[in-house]
Formats: structure tokens, C-alpha cells, sequence
């Protein structure tokens, strides 16, 4: 291994010792407010080491990892989202007695195996990444381990993330068996001559299973409710942007190197989970009486509307997806922010009823849960518009109308979801809902002007993207 | 850029309104009626610097910035007549809908007022806006605020309603986004340059059956704000439900982005597509005349009546935009005008009972005239108006529309006619039960006050000057003939 190519791995390396420096911490019997502190300025770190070697890109580091454009900003996104997750998990654990000090250990294992996700070319890297973002996840989950559901859905995630994986091991092997090399470039040429073998399309379909069970697209949902529900906001926060953001870039490395977009079946395959998303999760989300589990419903609806812009197969559809993976993380973020922020060391605050009157009682947290829920509706002036908007654009190029027609009708079902939240939000509260004063100042302000920059964020995005379209564009150049 | 600053003056008063409404509620009624008025004087600057074409372009200003240029789409504004009338309308009702809530709104004023702002932002920008992207933005801009608007203040069933209001028009909406997204890569792929630019898109060819999806798309959009026939659903639960301006804005402008749509963009971008359905189009126009005025005559609802004449009323604009006529196509833009003044004039009126008997059941009303003489005075005046009586504004308008669609189809232009005699009878009835007959309401009712007989005195004027002497208006908006006959009669 070359010094430049231990170089263009610095990022990754900055966030594994970020884990080892919280254990030490432990070992050493620092406070949670020194470890928060610490966890933030590693994180930073991360950031500015993947600046850093942004110039050096794309480099190849053969035979697991690639690390070029597309990789480092999706990697960017997922050091974004774990910053602010980071962020809302001190106020968050501060309140319950619990002892929050692994749970960043936790946190950082888990980001490293999403940021692996984002760089890996080979089936080995790809499993490592996966298994390294589960086994986090099933301890994080059920880390209040004596609340409601937190072991139901602990439980949940563990049996099911664990049978993905034997489909995921099965696929690989499959595939293995029939190339018999295990890097996707690999794997690529040895599918050039066209044919279709019946052994790879059925490896990737197991492996698909895998990837879809990760990403909550139907049919393999099932366990997304309740452990939206079940687990601690932060940790539904991060379940929501970082595992899904690498488990998608994963799929989309994998697609664009072995140019899946060539296989009929695999498109019909992808379009058939695509539309069953769409339709599935808005119409489940109709009756929730539950912020989070509809945010749970609501995400199956959005990684459908994600795979539309994924089946095009197209530069402007990576695009897309990328936009539309920033835009959902902020938003999503900003919204369980809210969650965080009203939750009570008792009670968390997932109940619509709530909400009611939130933006007359806090109006600032209610303007932003506002903007949030319009972003997700896909209502201009919002980040999630313009989201919306280059996953169409996308479709159009493609003349994928059926998808299109589709994604349109169940997003009109998707507003009405939303709408029924935003209107409970401006209703007039009929009692009086008593909301903790805050009890540590320095953080509570500091998520609160977070959320302030992030519903910013949403907006800016909203009616300026250029800049940030620019930058998305010159990133992808670095193949 | 005097255009982009009459949206941006509308939209910071906006945020100015909710800051001040906090401190009280009469700075914030304050800052939104000087915030109209300032951009209703601007306006009106344009009129009258403006005043005749300049050579060989219909457009007085055309101002054009980058807004997003990686997809092609740029802040780009232009007046037309056709634009600067519907402007002037726009800023009239604007103000008017200010006046009107000025003591119906109790609560939250500043966001109220926001509100209101910035949906007569979104409808000034759609009536400026020649970027395909702009228009859709403003399009949807001015939606949410009405939403709200409907939600917070409106009457016991305004869940339901703005529910409605806002899955209907969103439907239409992403409908039409996906017409213009195909616009978009059909004209890139012929040119070669991706832009949502007005100007440029005008010059894209279509197959046919290209061309039926794209209108379609556009149309059920348009005809859902107009609104049409089958989808009418939404607007008689919306207009009832909304608080006065609601209402006023509601029947007054957004109903006329829906035929400012049509003819703006339907016939330009595909008049071959906009001839093969005009059949079809006309006659839906005439089942919405005939079957508005049958429900407007069976409501109890004051509200809801009125809001049935609605689209009975936009039923002549539908078949008169449609007979492509020129004489057919002044009466549209006549009864655009008309139709904003005088129905907007009885939802006021419907909102000051309102706010006196709490009720809008008109069986509960009768023999209003003793008690409140001016405002009876006034309901004549415009229930007359609405009815087509001469003298009055709407008869021009409905008497151009019928001229123009007889000369192309003598059956529609009779059954149309049919529907003047009906608006009578839903007009007499309206007033029969309100302000004729035995009194039933025993309480003693106020007159009209200073400042609603303002209101009306300038909605009264406004259409017995548009009856009179309505060439203004249509030498404002005689270009259309120029740059829309030709196309459609090719």
C-alpha cells in the first residue's frame, strides 16, 4: 500500500480511532460532557481529513476500497448526520439516568461502518461495513434497555439484520461461484460477454433482499415501525440518515460498477420494490398516531421515490439520489431534533397529541418542525422540493412515466400525512402540555441553534441550491 | 426587477406583519394595508407609464436573472397587458381583503396577515413569472399560505376543507410539473439548451401524442384552480370555509390563475393539442354554467351559493377561452376582471353577515332591509352584476364570451345564454331570502360602517366604470388577439 493511498484513507482511519479515544475516556473515567466534546472535535477532524485529501482523489486502494468523489460525499453526508446525532444524544442521555458513556463507542462503530459502505468495491469490505453498522446497531437500539419496546426492538433488528446477512453471505457466494472473484469490477468483467446467468441474477436478488431489508423498502419493512419506535430518538435519527445513506451508496457502487441497469429483470425487480414502496408506506402512514412510526412509514415512501431516480441508471440520476439523500437527512435530522428536544426524561415525545399547538407554545421548534414536514411533503421553498423535483427531472429524461405517475399520485397521499401533523401543530392546544425548562443550558442551546441552522439549512437549499448542485457536480467529476 | 421588488416588498411586509404582530395587532393590520398599497401604487405607476404597447412586443418589461443555471432556470419576469391587468386586479382585492378582516381577525393577526401576504405574493408572481420553474414555485407559494389561512381561521369545518383544497391542487400541481419537466428535456433534446425559459420554450415542436400528455398534464391542473366541472369538488367546502379575505382571494385571483394558465401557456405552448379538444373543453365550460347555476339555486349556504356561481362564472370563461374567438377572448379577460370584483363583493357581503347573525344559513335570514338599507343596496347592486344585468360590468364580459362562441358553435352559445337566465334565479332567490320578506332576525343589526362601505364603494364603482367603459381594459389586452389568434388559427 502506497503512502498516497494510506493518505486517501485518513478519514476512515481518523473516525476508527475516534472510538478507541471515547474507550480510553471510559478507562479513564471521563465525563459525558468531556466525552461529547471530544467525540465533536473527532468528528470535525474527520471532516477536515476528508478535505484534506480531497484533492488526491479518486484513488484506488486495491483490492477492498475505492475511495473517489461519489464515495467522499457520501461519507460527508454521514459524518454530517452523526455530528448532529452526536449533538442531540447528550441532551437526550443527560436526561435519562442511564450511563451514556459506551453508547458513543457505539455510535462511532457503527459511522465507521457506514463510511465503509461508501468506499468499498468488494464483497468483503461490503460485509465487514454491513456487520460493523448491524452489531452497533443492535446494541444502540436497545441501549435504554429498561424502557418500552427498546428489547422488543433490539430483538427485532437482531433476528432480522442477522437473516439479511446469511442472504447477503448466500448471494455473495453465489455470485462468487459464478465469476469466481469477489471485487465488483471483478465481477463486472467477467459479465461482460452479456450473458445473464441465472446464478449471478439470483445471487444479486439475495443480496437485494439484504440491502432492502437495511434501506425498510417493502417487502422487507416489517421491522422498521417498531424500531423507529422502540429505540432512542438519536438513534432512530441515525438509523434513518447514516445506516440508510450507506447501505444506499453500497447499492449504488455496486449498480453503477456491474451496470445493473443492463439487466431487464433486475429493473423490473428494482421498479416492482420501488412502486410497492411508494404505495405501502404512504398508505400505512395514513393512520399513525405516532410521530416516529410515521417518519418510519414515511421513510419506506422516500427510499421509493429514491429508487426512482436510482433506476435511471443515468449521472443525473446519481445526482439526484445524492441531492435527495442530503436534503432527507437534514430534514429528518431537524425533525427528531424536535423530537429530542421536548422529549422528558420520562415520556418521549412521540404522541401527535404532543404537538398540538406546539408552534403558539415554542414557536421557533414548531416553525422548524413546520419546515421539516414540508420538506419531506416536497413543498417549495423547502430542500425537499428540489429533492423531488431532480428525482422527477431525472425520471423525465428517462421516460420512466409509469414510476413517475406513480410517485406523483402517492406523494399527494404523502401530503396528507403531513398535512394532518402541520395542522395539529398550528391547532390551538386545549391543555396546557408542561415542557421542561432547560436543564443543561450550554447544550440545549447549542441543538437548539443547530436545529435554528439546520431549518435554515432546508430553506436555503430550497431556494438557492445552485451552489451546492455545483458542488455535488464537481465531486462526481472525480471518478 | 420593479417586478421581482412589488414580490419582494409583498413577501417582507409579510414577515414584518407576523414580527409586529406579536406587539399588536394593529401594526401588523397596518404594515400588510400600507404593504398592498404600496404595491397597488407601483402598479398603477406601470399603467400609466405603460399605457401603450411599445413597437412590435406585447411585453413592457422583460428582466431576466440567473437563478439556478445549472438546470436552466433563471428569475425571469415580464408584463404583458394581459399580466399588468390581472396585476392591478391582484392588488385591488388585495387591499380590499385587508380592509375586510380588519376586525374579523381577533387572533394571531401577524400571521395572519403573513398569510395573506404571501399568497397574494405567490399569485402576483404567477401572473409575472416566465420561467416555467418560477411559475411552478410561485404556483405552489401561494398554496400553502391559503392552506393555512383556511385552516387556522376558517369556520367548524375547516379541516376538512383545507384538506381537500390542498390534495386537489397538489395533485394537479405535481401533474403539471411532470408537463413541464417533459417541455423541458423535449426542447433540450431538439436545441440542445436546457432552460425553463418562456421565450425559448415557445418554439418547441411536438408530435401529437407527445403533445395530448403535456396538455393534459397542464390542463388538469389549470381546470382544477379554475375549476372545472368533475373537479369542482374542492371549492364550494374551501370558499365556505375560508374567513372573508379567504374567500375573497379564493374567488377573486386564484380561480383566475386558472384561466391566466390556460391562456398563458395551454394555447402558446401547443395550440394544435388546444384546438383538437376545444370540442370537449366547450362543452365542459357549458355543463359547468348550467350546472353551477343548478346548485347555486338549491344551496341554503350563503357561502356555498355563491361560491356554485362560481363555477357557473367560470364555466363562460372555460367555453370562451376555448371558441378561440377574439371577441370571445376580451370577454375572458372582461370576466376575469368582472367575475373577481362582483363575486368578491358578495363573499365580503356574505362575511359582514356573517360577522353580525354568526350564521350563513339564509333560512335564517330575511327582511335584512330594513335594518341594514345600504348594505341591501349594495347585495342589489352586485347580485345584478353577477346576474349580467347592463350597465355592469359582467355583461359585457358574458355577452363578448356568447358573441365570440356563437360564430363557432351556435348550440353551446344558446345553452350558455340559458345560463344567464338561471343566474338570475339563483340572484333573485339570494336576495328574496336575505333581504326581502318577513324579518326573522329580531336583534337589532348594524349598518354598514365607514370603513365596509368603503369596501364596497370601491368594488361598486370599479364595476359600474368596467360596465361603462370597459375599452381600457380590452385595448390593455387586445395583444392577446395578436399573439394568440394566429397560432390557434393556423
Amino acid at each position: 500500500m502506497s503512502e498516497l493511498q494510506l493518505l486517501s484513507l485518513l478519514p476512515f482511519m481518523v473516525l476508527a480511532v475516534a472510538s478507541l479515544v471515547v474507550i480510553l475516556l471510559i478507562a479513564f473515567r471521563a465525563s459525558h460532557t468531556v466525552i461529547q466534546v471530544t467525540g465533536f472535535i473527532m468528528m470535525c477532524l474527520v471532516v477536515l481529513a476528508t478535505w484534506y485529501v480531497k484533492d488526491t482523489l479518486p484513488r484506488l486502494v486495491p483490492p477492498l476500497f475505492i475511495v473517489d468523489g461519489q464515495a467522499a460525499l457520501f461519507t460527508g453526508l454521514i459524518i454530517f448526520s452523526v455530528l448532529v446525532v452526536g449533538l442531540l444524544s447528550y441532551i437526550y442521555f443527560e436526561e435519562r439516568e442511564e450511563n451514556p458513556k459506551e453508547y458513543y463507542i457505539l455510535l462511532f462503530l457503527a459511522t465507521l461502518g457506514g463510511a465503509i459502505l461508501t468506499i468499498s468495491q468488494h464483497f468483503i469490505s461490503f460485509f465487514i461495513g454491513l456487520e460493523l453498522l448491524s452489531v452497533s446497531l443492535y446494541a444502540l437500539i436497545a441501549y435504554l434497555r429498561t424502557r418500552n419496546h427498546a428489547v422488543e426492538a433490539g430483538m427485532k433488528y437482531l433476528v432480522l439484520a442477522a437473516m439479511s446477512s446469511a442472504f447477503l453471505l448466500f448471494g455473495m457466494a453465489l455470485i462468487y461461484m459464478e465469476t469466481g472473484t469477489m471485487t465488483f469490477p471483478g465481477i463486472a468483467e467477467k459479465l461482460t460477454d452479456g450473458i445473464s446467468s441465472p446464478l449471478f441474477l439470483f445471487g444479486t436478488g439475495a443480496m437485494i433482499v439484504a440491502i432492502g431489508f437495511k434501506l425498510g423498502l417493502v417487502p422487507f419493512h416489517l421491522w422498521i415501525a417498531d424500531v423507529y419506535q422502540g429505540s432512542p430518538s438519536p438513534v432512530t435519527a441515525f438509523i434513518a440518515t447514516t445506516s440508510k445513506i450507506g447501505a444506499f451508496a453500497v447499492l449504488l457502487r455496486f449498480a453503477q460498477t456491474v451496470n445493473l441497469h443492463e439487466y431487464p429483470l433486475m429493473i423490473t425487480v428494482f421498479s416492482v420494490i420501488a412502486v410497492a414502496s411508494m404505495v405501502m408506506g404512504n398508505v400505512l402512514a395514513l393512520r399513525q398516531q405516532n410521530l416516529k412510526r410515521l417518519l418510519a412509514y414515511s421513510s419506506i415512501a422516500h427510499f421509493g421515490y429514491l429508487l426512482v431516480a436510482f433506476l435511471t441508471g443515468s449521472k443525473a440520476g446519481t445526482e439526484a439520489t445524492i441531492f435527495y439523500l442530503a436534503a432527507y437527512s437534514i430534514t429528518l435530522l431537524a425533525a427528531f431534533g424536535v423530537i429530542v428536544l421536548l422529549s422528558t426524561g420520562d415520556e418521549e415525545a412521540d404522541r401527535i397529541e404532543n404537538y398540538q399547538g406546539l408552534i403558539w407554545r415554542k414557536p421557533v421548534l414548531g416553525t422548524i418542525l413546520t419546515v421539516a414536514l414540508f420538506s419531506l411533503a416536497g413543498i417549495p421553498l423547502t430542500a425537499g422540493f428540489l429533492a423531488k423535483f431532480m428525482v422527477l427531472s431525472a425520471g423525465v429524461q428517462q421516460s420512466q412515466w409509469p414510476l413517475l405517475i406513480v410517485l406523483v399520485l402517492t406523494s399527494v397521499i404523502g401530503l396528507y400525512y403531513y398535512l394532518r401533523i402541520i395542522s395539529t401543530l398550528f391547532a390551538t392546544a386545549d391543555r396546557p402540555v408542561n415542557i421542561p425548562g432547560p436543564r443543561h443550558p450550554f447544550f440545549y442551546f447549542s441543538t437548539y441553534a443547530a436545529l435554528v441552522v439546520l431549518a435554515g439549512a432546508l430553506c436555503w437549499l430550497g431556494v438557492f441550491p445552485g451552489m451546492v448542485l455545483q458542488g455535488i457536480r464537481s465531486f462526481l467529476l472525480l471518478h | 426587477m420593479i417586478l421581482l421588488w412589488m414580490i419582494i416588498v409583498l413577501l417582507a411586509g409579510g414577515l414584518l406583519c407576523w414580527l409586529l404582530g406579536r406587539q399588536s395587532a394593529g401594526y401588523a393590520r397596518w404594515t400588510a394595508l400600507l404593504t398592498v398599497s404600496a404595491d397597488m401604487v407601483l402598479a398603477c405607476c406601470l399603467c400609466w407609464l405603460y399605457h401603450e404597447f411599445p413597437d412590435k412586443s406585447s411585453w413592457f418589461i422583460n428582466y431576466q436573472i440567473n437563478w439556478i443555471p445549472s438546470m436552466g432556470v433563471s428569475l425571469h419576469v415580464a408584463l404583458d397587458g394581459f399580466g399588468m391587468v390581472l396585476l392591478l386586479l391582484t392588488f385591488f382585492l388585495g387591499i380590499l381583503a385587508v380592509l375586510c378582516s380588519w376586525n374579523e381577525i381577533r387572533e394571531r393577526a401577524g400571521f395572519y396577515y403573513f398569510n395573506l401576504l404571501w399568497t397574494l405574493a405567490g399569485i402576483s408572481g404567477v401572473f409575472v413569472a416566465m420561467d416555467l420553474f418560477l411559475f411552478y414555485f410561485c404556483w405552489e407559494v401561494m398554496l400553502i399560505p391559503m392552506y393555512l389561512l383556511i385552516i387556522l381561521w376558517g369556520d367548524s369545518r375547516r379541516r376538512y376543507a383545507a384538506y381537500k383544497f390542498f390534495l386537489f391542487t397538489q395533485a394537479g400541481s405535481l401533474l403539471m410539473l411532470l408537463s413541464i419537466l417533459a417541455v423541458y428535456f423535449i426542447h433540450g433534446q431538439q436545441t440542445g439548451l436546457y432552460t425553463f425559459d418562456y421565450f425559448e420554450l415557445l418554439r418547441t415542436t411536438f408530435q401529437s401524442g407527445t403533445a395530448w400528455w403535456i396538455m393534459a398534464g397542464f390542463m388538469i391542473a389549470f381546470t382544477i384552480k379554475l375549476p372545472m366541472v368533475p373537479f369542482h369538488n374542492w371549492l364550494p367546502d374551501a370558499h365556505s370555509e375560508a374567513p372573508t379575505a379567504g374567500s375573497l382571494l379564493l374567488a377573486g385571483l386564484l380561480l383566475k390563475t386558472g384561466a391566466y394558465g390556460i391562456i398563458r401557456f395551454v394555447l402558446p405552448l401547443l395550440p394544435e393539442a388546444s384546438v383538437a379538444i376545444s370540442w370537449w373543453a366547450m362543452l365542459f365550460g357549458v355543463i359547468g354554467i348550467i350546472y353551477g347555476a343548478f346548485l347555486a339555486f338549491s344551496q341554503t349556504d350563503i357561502k356555498r351559493l355563491i361560491a356554485y356561481t362560481s363555477v357557473s362564472h367560470m364555466g363562460f370563461v372555460l367555453t370562451g377561452i376555448f371558441s378561440f374567438s377574439e371577441i370571445a377572448m376580451q370577454g375572458v379577460v372582461m370576466q376575469m376582471l368582472t367575475h373577481g370584483l362582483s363575486t368578491g363583493a358578495l363573499f365580503v357581503m356574505a362575511g359582514m353577515l356573517k360577522e353580525r347573525l354568526h350564521t350563513r344559513d339564509i333560512t335564517k335570514m330575511g327582511g335584512l332591509w330594513t335594518s341594514m338599507p345600504a348594505m341591501g343596496g349594495a347585495a342589489i347592486l352586485f347580485t345584478m352584476a353577477s346576474s349580467g344585468l347592463p350597465l355592469l360590468g359582467n355583461f359585457i364580459a358574458e355577452l363578448f364570451i356568447l358573441l365570440g362562441t356563437f360564430t363557432v358553435n351556435v348550440l353551446f352559445s344558446v345553452l350558455a345564454s340559458v345560463g344567464l337566465v338561471l343566474s338570475a334565479l339563483y340572484g333573485l332567490r339570494l336576495l328574496q331570502r336575505v333581504f326581502m320578506g318577513a324579518i326573522v332576525v329580531t336583534n337589532p343589526v348594524r349598518d354598514l360602517s365607514t370603513r365596509e362601505m368603503l369596501i364596497m364603494a370601491a368594488l361598486s364603482v370599479s364595476i359600474v366604470a368596467l360596465g361603462l367603459y370597459p375599452q381600457p381594459v380590452i385595448d390593455t389586452v387586445h395583444h392577446l388577439s395578436f399573439t394568440l389568434q394566429p397560432l390557434l388559427h393556423e
